[in-house]
């Protein structure tokens, strides 16, 4: 079949190529009103979502940490100060592949497992565009590398931060404390906004317990940033408020007399001055150098710490829990004097061993190993406490009873934190029937209250507490909370006084003179003390069994492993006739009280040097 | 053939007493030449502000459109029915050189899109942006139309060859562009709806094999990070966070010239280039991007206006192409810029800085000028 032949048209292709020119140009305005749309709804319905977010890439809220405030001591000698050190950190806004990155710089300066361990935390709770640290304490060298190389990792900042210093290192270890990185567990606590751009905070002791005032307040600065990190200008700023300088009772020269004196030995010496509750001196030995915690100590070092026999990291001075031994006698004789039961003309008499009525079981005196016989045929107080009479203090302590020994002994402080202003503080024991009931779900048997005449037993105390019942002791009564803060950035700060220890002036004069006769009298267990001394001490040895020696058997210091020897313990106040100083000494496994005396005398002498000029 | 057409016969008489203006004689279309003259300036304006307030950048770009009008006036002197002699040979050369790029190109990414000859470098792709729509337009301007289906096939044909050799380059943006060059000369040209829907659903349906087999992973990811640009917000999708938050930012006043802080302050990535519509957004706001889209509509329904008043079929054809080719440029550049679009390399027309695409575009712009000018016939 012949197709039609279709001619070309002119007219109808004109009308159909012009009616799909009409559908195009629908077509198009459609399409431009879609964009059209689209602008609108990105830049008038949307438009606070993106106005906010331009202003975060453009302004950033840079945190200002404070500094942190200075700890001298009461001559203001600096304990703790701040030095710049050289960070490198990263924001990780302006690195493409962190991995790499930290590969690279890795290659360049030493990075440590902890570093990276710590900075993949940090991370976690960074805030935009807010530098990340990575390597503390970059060396001049390493500051140079990171230079050279800076161009071509973007993102890197090394900057200077400062960061505390302890110039005396572990002499003053356990009396500050020490700062370290922030943790988890902190954070957790933290007040997040005022320790924005913080890293550290007070890990223990002084550096903690007054973390808020030596911490400061943020500031703040809005900085404009380009795309590139570089801070263009700023344009707010809020300055930040630095922590507050404390001055604290601790003396310098005091503090090392007390160190030297310890030596290598373990212990603990704590001085205070009565007049006012301050703390001169708290030394606990084996100490550490703080300074290696600030930055995050490494692994290596913490377990050797961690795990040394003499564990450096205990404050014995607070957390030493010993039986404070015969330098409890002094606060059992006032015990007696004010319960009645005795006077300073009372007597015992001392076969070298005391034997509770009904009882076969001998209690020995110290002293029958030595004479074969007592002090004394009759013992008064004074030779008692000078001589250090175990059978005059095990009579007094069955006629007073347990329990009224230790109402007697409680308004001391034992057996209770002081409430010092440092962490980790323990309250030692001061038994009781009731402490041993609800305890230990045992009665209290009666030999107990003789071991506790003689401080040993069930009663423990720590070396501060020793001091700070030795303080009340010393200023007749006044009891002050053991403080080390003296200032505040220059403005006094009194030690809360708590209820004063109540006795008649007779009886503090007789305690007094026991305690003088124990360094000046010439059978004061003490009494090689007083050679050369150019004022009157007070003072009480003490001995404490580290281990258990059974019914007739007799301790031979010679023959015990080291450390089984005895703690020796030493408390003593100076001047007699107006105290300044109290101290308490431990040294453990000393063998007796004649390893702490001598740091005694050293402590006081220099403390009273340092008075008088 | 189409000389016959074009040659009907005319009042000549009602020709010589109309004097023809200055601009006619001259293929001057005076609205159009005012539109591009408005476009280009407010581009140079903006592009002082995206390139970092670079003076030379605007400069050079002057320069750039300074010869890309001299090219325009000059393609305007040239008659329609020249341009449809042409069009063979110039199709035949382009298919020549998009071969010799696919064996002598030289390139820079993993894709090779240059010829180099003497020194000069230049793109074969550009030269058939105007060559596949002239060619098609050839081709049908001598049919019926609407077109039989074996001549769709043809054009179809001479459309997919160019498109296909510019695919293996690889450069999807640019083959896809041409193809649609040459289909919206099949479009203006009248072909059944029924092809214009079956193609629609094809499209759909190779899509799912598309993307496992043709979309290279850097495609498929721009297309991914369109979706979810915080999925990866400092690669793929910064760029594309930054421009929404450049152009959300700019709210419906601006933050006023130079003012805008993610283009001056370098949040914002090719500001100067494909995402300047960005800066203008920001700095400009809404009313600025509403001006901007008033001169580009009035352009566009100028060059549709052009091709209803075409002469001849060809001229209809190429004026309805290079029209909705423009629209396409600016579709697609403001449509990936507000996150509408994956990203493709597509300047935004006549306002990105760059030098052959707006050459190319000027080349069309005078072609449009000479179907606008050709001398009247008086259809009886």
């Amino acid at each position: 079949m012949p197709q039609p032949i279709t001619l070309k048209d002119p007219q109808l292709e004109a009308r159909i190529i012009g009616a799909r020119t009409v559908t195009a140009v629908v077509l198009v305005l459609a399409a431009l009103g879609i964009i059209a749309s689209r602008y609108h709804t990105l830049q008038i319905e949307e438009f606070e979502v993106y106005r906010t977010q331009s202003e975060r890439n453009r302004v950033h809220l840079q945190p200002l940490p404070p500094k942190r405030g200075l700890i001298f001591d009461r001559n203001g000698v600096l304990l703790a100060d701040n030095r710049p050190s050289f960070i490198l950190s990263l924001v990780p806004e302006r690195i493409d592949r962190l991995e790499d990155t930290l590969a690279e710089i890795a290659a360049l300066i030493e990075l440590s497992d902890a570093d990276l361990e710590r900075f993949t935390k940090e991370l976690k709770r960074s805030r935009p565009y807010q530098p990340v640290p990575l390597r503390f304490r970059l060396t001049e060298e390493e500051r140079a590398l990171l230079a050279v190389n800076q161009h071509r990792m973007p993102g890197l900042v090394v900057d200077a931060q400062l960061l505390r210093h302890y110039p005396h290192g572990e002499l003053f270890s356990h009396a500050l404390g020490y700062v370290g990185r922030i943790n988890e567990q902190e954070e957790a606590l933290l007040d997040e906004t005022n320790y924005r751009g913080t890293f550290h905070i007070g890990k223990v002791g002084v550096e903690k317990y007054y973390e808020d005032m030596l911490h400061g307040t943020v500031g703040y600065q809005n900085e404009e940033n380009n795309a590139h990190g570089r801070v263009l200008r700023v344009l707010e700023r809020t300055p930040p408020t630095p922590g507050r300088d404390l001055t604290l009772h601790l003396d310098y020269a005091v503090q090392k007399a007390a160190f030297d004196a310890l030596g290598d030995r373990r212990g603990a010496v704590v001085a205070m001055d009565p007049r006012s509750g301050g703390i001169l001196a708290m030394v606990s030995t084996p100490g550490f150098d703080t300074n290696l915690f600030v930055n995050g100590i490494s692994t290596q070092d913490y377990s050797a710490l961690r795990d040394s026999i003499d564990v450096p990291l205990f404050n014995r001075a607070v957390q030493g829990s010993y039986p404070p031994g015969s330098t409890m006698k002094p606060f059992i004789g006032l015990a007696g004097l004010e319960s009645g039961l005795v006077t300073p003309e009372t007597t015992v008499p001392d076969p070298g061993w005391y034997r509770l009525p009904g009882d076969s079981r001998k209690y020995r005196d110290w002293i029958l190993r030595i004479r074969g016989t007592g002090h004394a045929p009759e013992v008064d107080l004074k030779l008692a406490i000078a001589e250090s009479c175990d059978v005059y203090f095990y009579d007094l302590a069955r006629r007073l009873t347990i329990d009224r020994l230790h109402d007697y002994l409680a308004p001391f402080g034992f057996g209770a934190r002081t409430d010092v202003d440092t962490t980790t503080e323990r309250s030692g024991v001061l038994p009781s029937t009731r402490w041993k009931r609800e305890t230990m779900a045992q009665p209290w048997y009666p030999g107990e209250t003789i071991s506790a005449g003689i401080g040993q037993g069930y009663m423990l105390a720590t070396p501060l507490q020793l001091a700070s019942a030795t303080a009340t002791l010393a200023s007749r009564g006044e009891h002050r909370i053991p403080r080390f803060l003296k200032a505040v950035d220059g403005a006094p700060v009194e030690a809360p006084l708590l209820e004063p220890v109540t006795a008649a002036p007779e009886n503090w004069d007789a305690i007094f003179d026991g305690m003088r006769e124990v360094v000046h009298g010439k059978r004061g267990t003490a009494e090689y003390l007083s050679d050369g001394i150019t004022y009157e001490m007070a003072g009480k040895t003490g001995t404490a069994q580290v281990i258990g020696i059974a019914q007739g058997e007799v301790y031979d210091e010679e023959q015990v492993d080291e450390r089984h020897r005895h703690h020796g313990l030493f408390i003593a106040f100076a001047p007699l006739e107006a105290p300044t100083i109290a101290v308490a000494i431990i040294v453990e496994n000393g063998g007796g009280s004649s390893a702490a005396t001598p740091i005694a005398r050293a402590v006081i002498d220099t403390w009273l040097e340092g008075e008088t000029g | 053939m189409s000389d016959y057409v074009r040659q009907m016969p005319h009042h000549g008489s009602r020709d010589m007493a109309q004097r023809p203006t200055a601009a006619m004689r001259f293929h001057i279309d005076v609205p159009l030449l005012l539109l591009l003259l408005a476009l280009t300036g407010y581009g140079l304006f903006v592009l002082y502000s995206a390139s970092g307030q670079n003076m030379g950048a605007v400069v050079r770009q002057g320069r750039f459109f300074v010869v890309a009008y001299i090219v325009m006036l000059v393609a305007a002197q040239f008659s329609p029915a020249r341009y449809a002699r042409w069009a063979p040979a110039l199709y035949v050369l382009g298919l020549g050189l998009l071969v010799a790029v696919l064996f002598a190109g030289v390139g820079a990414k993993g894709a090779q899109r240059w010829l180099e000859i003497g020194g000069f470098r230049f793109q074969p792709a550009e030269l058939m942006k105007l060559g596949v729509p002239m060619a098609v337009a050839w081709f049908l301007a001598d049919r019926i139309l609407p077109p039989q289906f074996l001549y769709v096939l043809g054009a179809l044909l001479l459309l997919g060859l160019p498109s296909a050799l510019i695919l293996l380059q690889p450069d999807l943006g640019t083959a896809l562009l041409i193809g649609s060059s040459g289909i919206f000369v099949l479009f203006v040209a009248g072909i059944g709806w029924r092809y214009i829907v079956g193609a629609g659903l094809l499209a759909i349906a190779s899509a799912w094999p598309a993307w496992i087999f043709v979309l290279k992973d850097y495609q498929k990811q721009r297309i991914l990070t369109l979706l979810n640009p915080e999925s990866d917000k400092l690669g793929a999708g910064w760029n594309i966070i930054q421009s929404k938050t450049a152009i959300g930012s700019g709210g419906w006043d601006g933050k006023g010239w130079l003012h805008g802080t993610q283009s001056q302050l370098d949040f914002l990535p090719e500001s100067h280039t494909d995402f300047i519509i960005a800066v203008l957004a920001e700095e400009f706001g809404l009313r600025g991007v509403l001006t901007l889209m008033a001169i580009y509509l009035l352009i566009l329904l100028r060059g549709f206006w052009i091709g209803m008043r075409a002469q001849t079929s060809f001229g209809r054809m190429m004026a309805g192409s290079l029209t909705l080719t423009f629209f396409v440029y600016i579709f697609v550049n403001m449509g990936m810029v507000a996150g509408l679009l994956p990203v493709v390399g597509v300047p935004l027309p006549l306002v990105s800085a760059g030098g052959t695409s707006v050459v190319t575009l000027m080349l069309g712009f005078g072609i449009l000028m000479a179907i606008s000018t050709e001398k009247r016939m008086v259809v009886s």
